[in-house]
């Protein structure tokens, strides 16, 4: 039973972060929604429809920051063989997936009323496609191959190849000319935008950031499972 | 409050976007969640069979 030394001992932190991940999760999101909803002003330009901007921007920030999570569990998985590195990035990869998928679904409707189209083929939009795409190829690796380390290994150079894709979603909008606009919290000078939209923006934020918390933790326990079950039939096929 | 549900004439693209982004966080956790919990009663119920045939 040593191989699950290891797993039971991150069970056991896992464990003791999931309560106080959820109790932040909660709160944030409340109060998050709270301000993003009724309490923050309409913008001077864009009326009502800058609420989007208070769950767009953050899920695009969650969807570059899960990839990262990703490829360092894969570089981590592949240079020292972590079995649980390697679980870490198959568990966060449909997070990322769905944060991906929010961000461009709630940009296109942000993007009818404000630019008058819900797409274009710009630097920023395509190439958060295909940061879609990279997490949908990473998830169907682990599926092609019946043999899981091999599948893991295959998944994790794809993960590592994709990263170069990450600096050219942050600097695609100085990059290309876009409808998109630039950054405006994340500057050298400092955040551009009044402080009444940067708390449900940041709010917001942290209850995300909670939630992967929280949902990665749980799909890492299902892996760790899962993977259990993979040797224990295994063992029984044998025995 | 039918002012805060119009969203100043965007209610459409604002309430489809949070609805969208509320659903999709949700079953994600609970299909997470739910999976957890199956994998777990399985492990549960292969280890004290595996043991018995082992005794």
């Amino acid at each position: 039973m040593h191989r699950f030394a290891n797993p039971a001992e991150f069970n056991r932190l896992a464990d003791a972060i999931l309560p106080w991940a959820k109790v932040v999760m909660a709160a944030a999101f409340l109060y998050g929604l709270y301000l993003a909803l009724y309490a923050s002003p309409a913008d001077y330009q864009q009326g009502e429809s800058v609420r989007i901007m208070y769950i767009h921007v953050p899920a695009a920030w969650m969807a570059m920051f899960t990839y990262m999570v990703v490829a360092v569990a894969s570089f981590t998985a592949l240079v020292w063989r972590h079995p649980l590195a390697l679980l870490a990035g198959k568990a966060a990869a449909p997070i990322g997936l769905v944060f991906t998928g929010l961000a461009l679904l709630t940009g296109m409707l942000w993007g009818k009323p404000m630019w008058g189209t819900y797409w274009v083929w710009d630097g920023r939009l395509t190439s958060v496609l295909v940061l879609f795409f990279l997490y949908l190829g990473y998830m169907a690796l682990w599926r092609a191959l019946d043999e899981e380390d091999k599948a893991g290994r295959a998944a994790s150079i794809l993960a590592l190849v994709g990263v170069v894709n990450i600096p050219i979603i942050k600097f695609s909008v100085d990059w290309w000319n876009t409808l998109h606009q630039p950054a405006s919290v994340m500057r050298m000078d400092g955040p551009s935008m009044p402080v009444e939209m940067l708390w449900p923006l940041l709010t917001l934020a942290v209850a995300y950031k909670a939630y992967f918390v929280v949902v990665l933790l749980y799909r890492m326990k299902l892996e760790i499972n899962l993977r259990k079950l993979s040797v224990l039939s295994s063992l029984e096929v044998q025995g | 409050m039918a002012e805060f549900l119009d969203m100043g004439g965007y209610a459409a693209f604002v309430w489809t976007a949070y609805g969208l982004t509320a659903l999709a966080l949700v079953v994600l956790a609970v299909s997470s969640l739910r999976a957890g919990k199956k994998a777990r009663d399985r492990v549960e119920q292969l280890r004290p069979r595996r043991r018995k045939g082992q005794a």
